[in-house]
């Protein structure tokens, strides 16, 4: 309606020029992919056709206790596997960057780069290098704990049902705990020193100087992080096939939405990949993670305030 | 969305791949296997002996991990971009390419008169009308032990199954070596080698196994529960943290010489070999009383098939026949001892392990493993829920009634056997 007061412009062509690339470019690899799944869902392969059957598939995901018991099972494991990322990896990533961000710290460059390094590791070696340490017959894990005497609490954590899942997550921690390190390690250098030294002279150091100054200015960084936790969590897979398997085991105590997509979707051994059931956990994975991200950005974003220097 | 980047990704590396190999005016056949560790054997004794006869083909081997094969090989056919020859996995995966049209027809190959029908069978539609793939060779199940270590302790070799928990229990009192080399983390292992190296004796062979696909038989019923029954006594006999062993673990402990019995497959045998630096020896899985008859695992495991899009099906035939031959038998058995041709015509082997191993199939009766015909066909999948159970059993997580309930229930759940 603007357009019909004001005296008419000329078509802005160079905007649709310069989004162009990106916008082809995103649709080509994202969007269209993600369109052939959701639509590759919907359709169920009878007799060597592709035949659209509607939400059946999902029916099936949840009212065939064969798939249903996996399905929640997985998504119980896979909300165990973000908890522990959430509760262990965040905590010590914020509580490393801050012992970083301290000005009396030396060797600061060397232990940031130390901590960051499994992050750049494949998971082939995380997975297979920790299989190697947690090893009850060669690793070095129950050699160390014998020299200190605590050899009667070893036993072999990747293959106990009760353990499997958490000394995978806790070993995926020790894996991606640099991403948050770094993130709010930024976030606290970026704290402009005004703002401290007004806290100083306001009688605040230390301790209290962090938690009531520092960790309010930072929260949208945490913000941040939890989200990718979530989406990084919720879309796992390599960790857990390369250390348990694509059967996730033992007794599928280890399996999540990842393992469980993937022997649907490819097969496994002698199961035939069904890539129409495979589509449907798919699009229930993409849906999660669109409800989380939504209840992120709705309910907790906007309340974050922020604050311009 | 990750088929269609795992297409992209694997349309990519085999246009790079075989950029490199376009020569001239010969044929370049290539092959698609999971067997990477006969890379060498391909390259050393088969092809060459294949390409001195054949001028003009040139044949390359193009082995991918065991794990990854089967959805490597879908998602390469899908694109278009697999290899002419293809190794086929025994049974329904084989035959869903086959139906798909991925593999051709192979019954009026020349050669293929040389094999048996039941070689044949892994490898065929279920009315037997049509063959579409060459087959290579079968694993034999056993048990291998450490010669030295039972002539230490003075063990003799057992046939009976209570001969076998004594001679167990021996080793254990002993404490020199670790009794049996299993782990349970991989799962196939306690399944494979365990659940169908011992089952058969209890299920008879080939008799319970068309039971079973009859639907005369359950698996809840006696004969498909004492295996289970069996396995839940080997727990004591295995290694410290046997829940987190895995395979190469269980193969490095018995080839170290730290183990005395390994559940074994036949096609360890090479491997063994080469590492273990002890006298070795094997025996078939044990029976209930001396003289009952004996069943074996002869399990028909690989086959070679030709790509139905092969622009090279002439030349590739011609290797297919090649496969067929005595020939190929001959230097295919000994080359790797411990994987049994199924050509009709007597192959002489050099290796004694591999000998004993094949000395079975005259006193013994073969069969196949009891999962992958047919009863593999829906989900869930009965011969993943066999690794899953047989682990469970051995972990004592599960009682081998139970565990033996969950799968027939599973079964049931879309298994109908015709009646």
């Amino acid at each position: 309606m603007a357009a019909d007061i004001r005296p008419k412009r000329p078509f802005r062509w160079h905007i649709g020029i310069f989004l162009a690339p990106a916008v082809l470019v995103y649709t080509a690899i994202m969007i269209l992919p993600l369109a052939g799944t959701l639509q590759l869902s919907l359709f169920r392969n009878i007799e060597q056709h592709q035949i659209f059957v509607g939400l059946d598939n999902f029916r099936t995901l949840f009212g065939d206790p064969n798939w249903s018991v996996n399905f929640w099972n997985a998504l119980r494991n896979n909300v165990w596997f973000f908890i522990i990322h959430m509760l262990v990896q965040n905590p010590i990533g914020v509580m490393l960057a801050a012992l970083l961000s301290s000005p009396r710290l030396r060797f600061a460059a060397f232990y940031r780069t130390a901590i960051f390094v499994p992050t750049i590791l494949s998971f082939v070696i995380v997975g297979f290098a920790w299989k190697l340490i947690l090893s009850p017959l060669w690793g070095v894990a129950p050699h160390m704990m014998d020299l200190v005497g605590l050899k009667s609490f070893f036993t072999p954590w990747l293959g106990k049902e009760q353990y499997a899942l958490t000394a995978l997550s806790l070993i995926s921690v020790w894996q991606f705990v640099g991403i948050p390190m770094m993130l709010i390690y930024a976030a606290l250098l970026s704290i402009p020193e005004e703002v401290i030294e007004a806290a100083e002279c306001d009688g605040i150091t230390g301790m209290s100087q962090f938690w009531k100054i520092k960790l309010p200015l930072i929260l949208p960084s945490i913000g941040i992080i939890s989200i990718l936790t979530f989406v990084g969590n919720f879309n796992a897979f390599d960790l857990i096939y390369t250390a348990q398997g694509a059967l996730a085991g033992p007794n599928y105590s280890t399996d999540i939405l990842g393992t469980f997509l993937y022997r649907a979707f490819f097969g496994f051994q002698l199961q035939v990949g069904d890539p129409n059931m495979g589509a449907a956990i798919a699009t229930m994975m993409f849906l999660i993670i669109l409800g989380g991200v939504c209840v992120y950005l709705f309910l907790v974003q906007t309340r974050l305030r922020r604050y311009q220097f | 969305m990750t088929t269609k980047l795992l297409t992209a990704l694997l349309l990519g590396t085999s246009i790079l791949g075989s950029a490199g190999m376009a020569s001239a005016a010969d044929v370049t056949l290539n092959i698609e296997s999971w067997r990477g560790d006969d890379l060498s054997i391909w390259k050393d004794k088969l092809i060459p002996a294949f390409e001195a006869k054949n001028p003009g083909i040139k044949v390359v081997f193009a082995p991918s991990a065991p794990t990854e094969y089967d959805a490597a090989l879908g998602a390469k056919l899908a694109a278009g971009s697999a290899g002419d020859l293809i190794t086929c996995r025994p049974f329904d995966k084989s035959l869903e390419l086959y139906k798909k049209g991925n593999l051709a027809d192979l019954s009026a190959l020349p050669g293929m008169e040389n094999f048996s029908p039941v070689a044949k069978s892994a490898w065929q539609t279920d009315d037997g009308k049509a063959s579409f793939c060459v087959p290579m060779a079968s694993v034999i199940h056993g048990f291998i032990y450490n010669k030295d270590a039972f002539d230490k302790l003075g063990i003799k070799v057992p046939t009976t199954r209570d001969e076998f928990f004594a001679a167990l229990d021996k080793i254990k009192a002993d404490g020199t070596y670790i009794p049996m080399a299993m782990g349970t983390k991989d799962l196939w292992e306690a399944a494979t080698m365990g659940y169908q190296n011992i089952g058969p004796n209890y299920w008879k062979g080939e008799d319970g196994r068309a039971a079973l696909i009859k639907g005369d038989q359950k698996l809840t019923d006696k004969d498909w529960v004492a295996p289970y029954e069996e396995l839940a006594k080997w727990k004591p006999y295995l290694g410290d943290g046997f829940e987190a062993q895995t395979y190469p673990d269980s193969q490095n402990l018995f080839t170290l010489g730290r183990a005395a019995i390994y559940p074994a497959g036949s096609w360890e045998i090479g491997l063994f070999n080469t590492q273990a630096q002890f006298k070795m020896g094997a025996f078939p899985p044990p029976v209930e009383k001396a003289g009952d008859t004996c069943y074996i695992s002869d399990h028909t495991d690989i086959g070679m098939g030709l790509n139905a899009a092969s622009k090279n099906a002439d030349a590739a035939k011609t290797f297919l026949s090649w496969v067929a031959s005595p020939d190929f038998a001959t230097i295919y058995a000994n080359a790797l001892p411990g994987f049994f041709s199924l050509n009709s015509a007597p192959v002489k082997m050099a290796d004694p392990l591999a000998q004993e191993f094949v000395s079975w199939r005259g006193k013994c009766k073969s069969t196949i493993r009891s999962t992958y015909q047919i009863l593999s066909r829906g989900t869930p999948n009965l011969e993943n829920e066999t690794w899953v159970e047989s682990a469970n059993v051995i972990n004592g997580t599960d009682t081998p009634e139970a565990a033996a309930k969950k799968l027939q229930t599973g079964l049931d759940s879309w298994y109908k056997p015709a009646k």
